[in-house]
């Protein structure tokens, strides 16, 4: 590079970072298109060889099937398990938060102990689960996940919303109790609203991971209360013939994700690392 | 000061005790459940529920599947984890600076990660399709002729098959976190297109990689966890197969658990597999410093 002036050098740099950055995206974002793409394919278009790479019309149908054959109602089952448990799981879990975060209650080793609930592999929990679901009854039931979703978001929530709680200072929360709040209203006046950025991020990927699950559901399930991912790979055989209810139904599965995410993007990298990053 | 942190003892604990209820409730009573059960001999057709004492945890050790899917976790594990590492890092410092579109940029690499890991390999599976998928059409273009590749049946080819979709699926989430571990260094040490290699390298081994090193080491404490437990992608790709050639340590359990229904059995390795991972992440988060 001797005898090129600085600045072209730093030019083709740029233009060089770019081709490989956006040649990165495309590699990367290929197999959603391709996902969409066959959603949108017709029959002849799926299973044509060689393989074509888009759909010649954008047509519907392989959506309408799903809805006909009531497949798209487990769409509807993971967005009620995920919401509700997502509910409760940040409604229980800031408060604990904030046990932990102000009152250090139960020392270092209760927040030890919370963190280390999530780590555990999913399968190794979800048989003693399933043991102790079909003693009570809960296998399929709504209740069932949701106290399971719930219960398994909360160390997230927990852990979130203690960084996010330690970061609010002090002096608000004393001021409020010397003009009279209670303890529940400084919660929920002061506390809760400066810890608003923290609740909707931590609500994001509570709801994300709840969403996501196939373990429990393919455990905990049967008809009732299936939720799309279980649906999905009910679509598997021996033949590659319901490749177009894969796609609508990993689609269908895929959007609202994609929205919330999109929606509340900003927040969402301290999120994604545990808070491992502050930012 | 002294008002805030001295609350009247029942507060404190009101506000913590439905969150330690619920995970007492599906963490603990259910692993209590579990340990007696693993000292019975119960399967879906014996119900005898008297004491048969450690047969089942004997049995473990003789238990060759068991061992091999023990070892193809980890034969996974070491492959991806270093690869989505370095991945992410080179395309963390590609992204560091100034670039046109970065945002939406991205946004984009973000997808992979936010979506389900079943819809994931579902997607892979429809890519690696010896005859309908792109894969294999694009290979052959270089090839020159058709390659009818069986990526999810063929035993040389399942386990890339395994890794290029776990890579695909978690490097961004790599990304995005070194990214923003990277943005937090001084910006004069991290430019790298203002030194020569020599130098840059020194100042990333002896400056940046000590300041992201804490934010890096819970980044492969996560996805090492994750690694560890993988099962939906498996599941939708292979589902273990062929044979029990990718049959990793969630998928064994499940197997043992709902398809032979080795009920008590299965709890036995649930306890193996929660007492290797409570001392592996026990000792890890000690020693990381992660408790505070």
């Amino acid at each position: 590079m001797k005898g090129v002036p600085f600045h072209r050098r730093k030019e083709t740099k740029l233009v060089l970072r770019y081709l490989i950055a956006t040649f990165l995206v495309v590699i990367f974002v290929f197999p959603i298109y391709w996902l969409f793409a066959i959603s949108f394919k017709t029959p002849g278009e799926i299973f044509a060889f060689p393989p074509v790479w888009y759909p010649k019309s954008i047509q519907f149908n392989n959506y309408a099937v799903l809805f006909k054959d009531g497949d798209a109602k487990t769409v509807g089952n993971s967005l009620v398990l995920s919401s509700v448990s997502t509910f409760f799981a940040m409604i229980f879990g800031t408060i604990a938060a904030y046990s932990l975060a102000r009152f250090k209650t139960g020392g270092e080793n209760l927040g030890v102990w919370i963190i280390s609930q999530r780590m555990m592999p999913p399968v190794a929990i979800a048989f003693p689960i399933f043991l102790f679901y079909v003693w009570l009854g809960w296998v399929d039931t709504y209740i069932g996940l949701i106290i399971l979703y719930t219960a398994f978001s909360l160390p997230y929530v927990i852990w979130m919303m203690r960084g996010y709680i330690e970061e609010i200072p002090l002096e608000l929360e004393e001021s409020a109790l010397i003009d009279g709040c209670n303890r529940w209203e400084v919660l929920w006046k002061v506390v809760l609203p400066m810890a608003r950025s923290g609740l909707f991020a931590t609500a994001v990927f509570t709801f994300v991971f709840s969403w996501n699950d196939f373990l429990f559901a393919l455990i905990l399930t049967r008809t009732e209360v299936m939720t799309y991912t279980v649906q999905v790979t009910h679509y598997f055989g021996g033949q590659s013939n319901f490749w177009s209810k894969i796609a609508a139904m990993s689609v269908l599965g895929t959007i609202p994700v994609f929205i919330t995410v999109a929606t509340l993007q900003r927040y969402l990298v301290r999120g994604i690392s545990m808070g491992a990053v502050k930012g | 000061m002294a008002a805030i942190a001295h609350p009247d003892r029942n507060f404190k604990y009101c506000l913590i005790s439905p969150a330690i209820f619920l995970l007492l409730l599906v963490g603990l009573f259910p692993l209590i459940f579990s340990l007696v059960v693993s000292f019975m001999r119960v399967t879906m057709l014996e119900t005898d529920t008297s004491f048969a004492g450690l047969v089942n945890y004997v049995q473990l050790f003789h238990d060759a599947r068991l061992w091999q899917s023990l070892l193809h976790t980890a034969l996974i594990m070491v492959i991806a984890l270093p690869i989505e590492l370095l991945l992410g890092l080179a395309m963390a410092y590609l992204f560091l600076d100034r670039l046109p579109g970065r945002q939406l940029l991205v946004s984009l690499l973000m997808l992979p990660t936010i979506i389900s890991p079943i819809v994931a390999g579902a997607t892979w599976r429809l890519l690696f399709d010896n005859r309908y998928g792109p894969i294999n059409q694009i290979i052959g273009w270089f090839a020159g002729h058709p390659v009818p590749a069986l990526w999810t049946v063929n035993p040389g080819l399942v386990y890339p098959a395994i890794i290029f979709c776990e890579i695909w699926q978690w490097t961004p989430f790599m990304f995005l976190i070194l990214l923003a571990a990277l943005s937090n260094v001084d910006r004069s040490l991290t430019e790298a297109a203002e030194i020569d290699g020599a130098r840059f390298w020194r100042s990333f081994r002896y400056v940046v990689l000590p300041a992201i090193f804490p934010v890096m080491s819970i980044a492969i404490l996560i996805r090492g966890l994750d690694l560890f437990r993988i099962f939906d992608i498996i599941w939708a790709l292979t589902a273990g197969g062929p044979g029990t050639m990718t049959e990793t340590i969630s998928v064994y359990t499940y197997i043992q658990g709902f398809r032979q229904f080795e009920t008590s059995y299965t709890a036995a390795i649930a306890f193996l597999v929660i007492a290797l991972l409570t001392v592996i992440v026990t000792w890890a988060i000690r020693r990381m410093g992660l408790a505070k």
